[in-house]
């Protein structure tokens, strides 16, 4: 038996959240006494595959080719799966990515697996049993899965573990595998990455704003708050829906859900809709002129003023704190 | 072109969530349910698509019969005809595996999923299927345009978005941005009351697992409000005392 788990990269780099699965599959390896294996498709430098053993994966496969040099739903979830049978792996851990969304459910049929999405503790394993703790009803709620299949697929949600490094560097090995050729159906014909951002879900810090600024033309300060918080910038709904930010910036019960450390809320009213994106982050801080606005009722901090007033006042803050450190 | 819907019966958005019977089920009591708003964007897509007689919508659901005036919206907002899976649906694997078994032999070009569904939130219907029938998935796109038997598609990645083309049959999970929800008119609510529903029953499936609890999330503490002449101060708690920045 072991546990292994896939270690998504970003035009061959890994990010942080993949630590976290690393982590995260570590410890569920030690919880079941056994070893973790790490499987990397695509080209990434076999420094950075070594360096994973920091982690907790002692041993990292890797398959590269021409076709698997961007990634391909089907074929990636072939891959994984095979590599689970050859490995013995009874459990699978994927990061909740956008990519990772794609996969694990893939991967859960072909191993008639439990999955578990968008788990957000380690599982309980006492007594036998295997239970991850998800949200559901849109971060209103968490739901205790029990995992009743001998094959489990899990997917971590980004910044809900702690990376742990106390490993030494992991052994590399090629990992061989054909894919059919019915897995390589669809085609991409373009990325486009703005490559200066901080992108939301991954983010640890994230600055939003809503309707309460009136217009696109005043975002320039969330903008600047955000860059010296090296933060990623937000939106709520009816601030995309009127075009003043790209939709990729909506957060909520119809946007993105994400659980940074921060969440600053600036003119936003706290609907219920929008709360069901961002409850989950550590700590919120509203600043909002109405004192009566529900978002209140969930943060930690507040501020109860004019956001055109009270932002610019941050910033300077913000510089200075920074002059200081 | 021919197209399958999957839509869901959800909570309405505003719904305040408890629980019964000991944190084990999702009480009902009160809740009035709607249509998953994300299917809705996956419907009012489909129509678009197939406008001026290019083809049909069919939506598909599995539930009991207390799902039917979900059903019907989406006949009202457009959809062609329905099929409705007598069964609770238990999970994910148990939604997709019937709507496979449902359709494997009916030859649809794309199948549509909305990209979550705003109760359990799994994301995991759409690539389920697409194992399932072994044809390609994409679980989350922005953007769906069809060029002959092609469709292209726009999927969010980390910071980005990636254009994919895909060859029909497919299944894809759609987001905002794909469609404009549309609102039924009179005409459409008087259709769908005489558009055909008919009723499966379920095949056998295999339990992987079960939701055993719920939890509700801690409340926060009171909000430690900051003057507004003094956002200096925040910054100061954000640092020494939250520790966050
Ligand atoms: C099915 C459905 C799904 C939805 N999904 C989402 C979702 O995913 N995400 C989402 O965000 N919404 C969603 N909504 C919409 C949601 O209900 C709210 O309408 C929306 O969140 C409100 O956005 P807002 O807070 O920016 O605007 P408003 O509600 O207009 O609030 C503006 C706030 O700004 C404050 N303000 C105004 N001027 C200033 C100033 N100068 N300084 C400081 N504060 C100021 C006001 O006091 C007010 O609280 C959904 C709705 C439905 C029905
Ligand atoms: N009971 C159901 N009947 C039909 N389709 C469903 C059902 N549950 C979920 N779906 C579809 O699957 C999508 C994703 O659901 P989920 O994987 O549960 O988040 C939804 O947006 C629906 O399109």
């Amino acid at each position: 038996m072991s546990v292994l788990v896939y270690v998504e990269n970003a035009e061959g780099k890994f990010k942080k959240s993949i630590f976290e699965a690393i982590s995260y599959a570590k410890a569920i390896a030690n919880q079941l006494n056994t070893n973790l294996v790490a499987i990397s498709i695509g080209n990434v430098a076999t420094a950075d595959l070594e360096n994973l053993g920091k982690y907790g994966a002692a041993k990292v496969l890797t398959i590269n080719n021409d076709q698997l040099k961007s990634f391909v739903n089907q074929a990636y979830a072939s891959i994984i799966a095979e590599a689970a049978k050859k490995e013995n792996a009874n459990v699978v851990v994927l990061s909740n990515s956008f990519s990772g969304k794609g996969l694990a459910p893939r991967i859960g049929v072909k191993l008639e697996a439990a999955v578990a999405d968008g788990a957000i503790e380690l599982p309980q394993t006492d007594g036998g049993k295997f239970i991850v703790k998800k949200t559901a009803f849109s971060n209103k709620a968490f739901a205790m899965v029990e995992m009743q299949s001998e094959n489990k697929v899990i997917s971590l949600t980004p910044n809900s573990y702690k990376v742990v490094e106390d490993g030494a560097a992991a052994t590399v090995e090629n990992f061989s595998f054909e894919a059919k050729a019915s897995d390589f159906r669809t085609m991409i014909k373009e990325i486009v990455r703005a490559t200066d951002k901080i992108s939301l879900p991954d983010a640890e810090l994230v600055v939003s704003a809503g309707r309460g600024l009136k217009g696109p033309e005043n975002w320039g300060m969330i903008e600047e708050l955000a860059d010296l918080l090296g933060a990623a910038t937000a939106c709520s709904k009816p601030v995309s829906d009127a075009d003043w930010r790209p939709h990729s910036e909506h957060v909520g019960q119809t946007g993105i859900a994400i659980s940074p450390n921060l969440y600053i809320a600036i003119g936003i009213s706290g609907a219920i809709q929008h709360l069901a994106g961002v409850s989950s982050s550590k700590v919120i801080v509203v600043i909002n002129k109405d004192p009566e606005a529900p978002f209140f009722k969930v943060a930690d901090y507040g501020i109860v003023g004019d956001a055109f007033e009270i932002v610019p006042k941050m910033i300077e803050a913000v510089k200075s704190l920074k002059a200081n450190a | 072109m021919k197209i399958l819907v999957c839509i869901s019966n959800v909570p309405d958005t505003t719904t305040k969530i408890t629980f019964t019977n000991d944190n084990t089920e999702f009480n009902q009591a009160g809740v009035q349910f709607v249509l998953n708003p994300y299917d809705e964007i996956a419907l009012s897509r489909a129509i678009e698509l197939t406008e001026n007689g290019n083809g049909t919508v069919t939506v598909i659901n599995v539930g009991e019969v207390a799902t039917e005036p979900t059903i019907r919206k989406a006949l009202a907002i457009g959809a062609t005809d329905a099929v409705r899976i007598n069964a609770v649906a238990r999970d994910a694997y148990f939604v997709a595996y019937q709507i496979a078994a449902f359709a494997k032999d009916k030859g649809f070009d794309m199948i549509l999923t909305g990209r979550e569904s705003i109760d359990y939130n799994g994301a995991k219907v759409a690539a389920m299927l697409g194992e399932l029938l072994d044809i390609p998935s994409v679980s989350i796109i922005k953007k769906l345009d069809v060029d002959g038997s092609t469709a292209i598609v726009e999927r969010e990645i980390e910071g980005g978005k990636e254009v994919l083309s895909i060859p029909f049959p497919f299944v894809a999970g759609t987001a905002e941005g794909v469609a404009e929800w549309k609102i039924p008119n009179m005409r459409g609510i008087m259709s769908a009351r005489t558009k055909p529903l008919i009723v499966v029953e379920p095949v056998e499936v295999k339990k992987l697992s079960e939701i055993v609890k719920f939890e509700t999330p801690a409340p926060r503490g009171t909000v430690k409000l900051v003057d507004a002449a003094d956002p200096e101060k925040l910054i100061d708690l954000l640092h020494s005392e939250a520790k966050v920045i």
